[in-house]
């Protein structure tokens, strides 16, 4: 009896999944911004472009504000036409690919991408460690990668088809030292940051170099590994060497947890953090707890212009909720990537590489972005404060 | 007494194959695996695309994975949990061999593979050898990977194989997570030979990129490596559970109090599995660091890579070869094959890591022996009794109707 209704059950679940392959058979058809199943290349004046991102995972805020940013940008240009590329109309097809987050992941995404989607440009990762492995096989393909908010400086030095439009982790640490030198007037400074995050060791690094520079003194040094959920040796220790503020370069998920255990501590400094904290997520869940806090950003969604303010009212209408600094990088990446292809004088890998080198002051929301010769944006970092409940814009620094 | 044991050992020489069919048997199989993976390096990419090659690669790996462990525990029964720990080592090892040889040797690290090493694909394939000079640094820091595992193996097994059950696990994943540690604080890649020259040995080997991953290791890894170092992992583990040894791993897993009283050394065979096991997954790191696209970082052994083998040993059934080896393809295809499907207006990739879950799930639920059970797939006892299970429920069928 039980061997019967267990050999069901197996030839069952065996059938549901052929059932699941056949489906994939049936409906060819590419799902709108979906991973669309076809073979096949684009169909005449179509483009097709890639991207991944970890739309599942520990950071899937990252991914999914990243790709609303690409398919928002796709939407606008589509709608205005399609791209011009050597006096031909194109419109515009986007396919995004889950890497879970994992760098593992990277290549057997970048590869489907390129070699069954047969994408022309990649726009991707968030985490430069995935990208850093992601890079390798656009390198290898010829095939240009825009990174919209990797900001190690390795991932650029893959090769000369990776490009990025955001600042590079120095410059980042180097302005956060500074307007906490500056701004905040703090003279000694604790760090608790994650040693497990290439991330957030670099803008450690970085820091602290600026800071020490700057006439600032590192008073405690305190390390976690990314997901603990108990920091209050950490803080306790910290709260010893009684810093003016703390710099914690980590991810959004555990600031959280560590500006709730700080401020149960009983330590009111100001926290300090780099663009790893972007994300609604930490306000919601923090709330009163992140108050009076500051972290370097790519742009703010308050600040006064006239590009910023169409952005995030247009992104509004289409995802409701603000869009943070990764969904304004998505869409600066895709629409530089647009503009270049209107330059390119082909859609070849090297005439579109070409093309995306030569960005110089491309007007994004996040800033006017030159690409350098070492294929990095040079841009300002923007600080914003918690105040009210909302996230406000602070300063902004500009590059050296 | 004397002519007794003479007479037996005569016997047993009269009845044991000439060395040409002996011979014909161990070679036999070898040429087996190097066809079945020449052939899958010439045709899988050009008939079925990158991507398909990419995914058999990974399979190939996945396989050699699984089926080391099922060495331990599968057949030892012992429950090892630090397997991604030896992957690490393995991959850590024969990277920085390749990686640093490369650039003591060549002065870059650019491959320097022949037609059946994953060549760079700006080159024109007419002008390459079969096999490349950098083949064969390649497949000596393989060798090297290989050994750098099996060595720690022994060393965490001795003392933590006197261990059982729950307690061999607790040490085994604590072990995959010092190893994963240690890798996160070693120091960032140096970059140029200029620079590598300039630093000893011992710094080289502290030089692996710490928690940013090794980067730059140069890219020899093909189907036809995986492959054929697959195929030699699953010969090499079935003629080990037919073998004597085979057999003590076998009376462990069953009972070890009465494998004891039986003479078998325990700990002695337990290690022995580790280090055998620790060994091809050493192996199967190397070719992992190899592969283009795939990042080699602490998280490489992390427990929950070590989850993702123990997954395809127990789907696979505890104890089957080429069950673990169906395993490992169902469990690296699953996910990517849910990749964009659609039911209706439901796209599944969305649903992809609950599916997959769930069918562990029901698979845990209904078949909690695994797939295969202890069975090969080549057993015809398993066919026969399948057949007539399957006869069995078309005639109670029948009759209940």
């Amino acid at each position: 009896m039980t061997g019967t209704i267990r050999l069901w059950s197996a030839i069952s679940v065996f059938g549901a999944m052929a059932l699941l392959g056949a489906c994939e058979k049936k409906s060819p058809a590419p799902a709108p911004g979906g991973g669309g199943g076809t073979p096949a290349a684009s169909t005449p004046g179509e483009i097709t472009i890639g991207h991944y991102g970890s739309l599942t995972g520990a950071q899937a805020t990252f991914g999914k504000s990243t790709d609303n940013g690409i398919k928002l940008a796709v939407k606008e240009v589509n709608a205005a036409g399609g791209v011009t590329v050597a006096g031909k109309k194109y419109t515009v097809r986007l396919v995004s690919e889950d890497t879970e987050g994992k760098p593992e992941k990277a290549g057997t995404v970048v590869t489907k991408l390129i070699t069954k989607d047969k994408v022309v440009c990649v726009l991707g990762e968030v985490a430069s460690s995935v990208s850093l492995q992601g890079a390798p096989v656009c390198q290898e393909y010829g095939v240009p990668m825009i990174t919209p908010s990797s900001t190690n400086p390795d991932v650029t030095k893959v090769g000369d088809m990776i490009f990025r439009v955001c600042f590079i982790d120095p410059f980042q640490g180097e302005a956060c030292a500074k307007f906490a030198r500056g701004e905040l007037k703090a003279a000694k400074v604790a760090v608790l940051f994650d040693q497990a995050s290439a991330y957030s060791v670099g803008l450690k690094d970085e820091f602290n170099k600026a800071f020490k520079a700057a006439g600032g003194e590192i008073v405690s040094e305190q390390a976690y590994t990314q997901g603990a959920s108990d920091f209050n040796a950490q803080l306790t220790r910290i709260r010893e060497s009684s810093p003016d503020a703390i710099f914690i370069p980590g991810y959004y998920s555990d600031v959280t947890n560590i500006a709730l255990q700080s401020r149960k501590l009983g330590m009111k400094m100001p926290l300090l953090g780099g663009d790893g904290w972007d994300s609604e997520e930490l306000g919601k869940n923090a709330g009163e707890s992140i108050e009076g806090c500051f972290y370097s950003n790519h742009y703010a969604p308050d600040q006064p212009t006239e590009e910023i303010r169409a952005f995030v009212s247009t992104y509004k209408a289409d995802f409701g909720g603000v869009p943070d600094g990764l969904a304004a990088l998505g869409y600066d990446g895709a629409r530089l990537l647009f503009e270049a292809m209107g330059r390119a004088k082909s859609l070849s890998g090297t005439d579109l590489r070409d093309a995306i080198g030569q960005a110089r002051g491309f007007k994004g929301v996040t800033g006017a972005i030159t690409l350098n010769d070492h294929r990095d944006a040079v841009k300002n970092v923007v600080m914003v404060e918690r105040r009210g409940g909302q996230w406000v814009f602070r300063a902004s620094i500009e590059p050296k | 007494m004397n002519t007794s044991a003479a007479q037996l050992r005569e016997r047993s020489r009269a009845l044991a194959p000439g060395v040409g069919l002996s011979l014909a048997r161990g070679v036999a199989p070898l040429v087996a695996c190097l066809v079945l993976a020449v052939a899958l390096q010439i045709a899988v990419r050009p008939l079925m695309g990158d991507y398909a090659a990419k995914l058999v690669l990974d399979i190939g790996v996945a396989v050699i994975l699984a089926v080391s462990l099922t060495i331990v525990n599968g057949f030892t029964g012992q429950f090892s949990m630090g397997h991604a720990g030896f992957l690490a080592v393995g991959g850590y090892a024969s990277g920085a061999v390749t990686y640093y040889g490369s650039l003591k040797v060549w002065g870059s690290a650019a491959t320097h593979g022949g037609l059946l090493s994953g060549r760079p694909m700006s080159v024109d394939p007419s002008t390459l050898p079969l096999i490349g000079s950098g083949d064969l640094l390649f497949v000596g820091a393989l060798l090297v990977g290989g050994l750098t595992a099996a060595a720690l193996g022994l060393i965490v097994g001795l003392p933590s194989l006197r261990l059982r059950g729950d307690y061999l696990a607790i040490v085994t994943l604590g072990f995959g997570e010092i190893v994963r540690v240690c890798i996160q604080q070693t120091g960032p890649v140096i970059r140029t030979a200029a620079e590598a020259a300039q630093v000893p040995a011992w710094k080289l080997a502290t030089s692996v990129g710490g928690a940013l991953g090794f980067t730059g290791i140069p890219k020899y890894t093909s189907l036809f490596w995986v492959w054929l170092i697959a195929g030699i992992t699953i010969m090499v583990a079935y003629r080990l559970k037919r073998s004597t040894y085979g057999r003590a791993f076998l009376s462990i897993r069953e009972d070890e109090i009465a494998s004891e009283a039986m003479g078998v050394n325990t700990t002695r065979y337990k290690v022995w599995a580790f280090v055998i096991s620790a060994f091809f997954a050493g192996i199967a790191g190397g070719l992992f660091a190899h592969t283009l696209g795939v990042g080699l970082s602490a998280e490489a052994a992390g427990f929950l890579k070590s989850f993702d083998i123990i997954i395809m040993v127990v789907l696979g059934g505890l104890g089957s070869v080429s069950g673990a080896a169906l395993a490992a393809m169902v469990v690296t295809l699953l996910p990517e094959w849910l990749r964009g499907k659609h039911v209706g207006p439901v796209d599944l990739s969305q649903y992809r890591l609950v599916i997959y879950a769930l069918a562990l799930i029901l698979m845990m639920i209904f078949r909690p022996k695994g797939l295969l059970g202890v069975a090969e797939l080549w057993d015809r006892s398993l066919w026969t009794s399948l057949a007539a299970r399957l006869k069995r429920l078309a005639g109670g069928k029948g009759g209940s109707r």
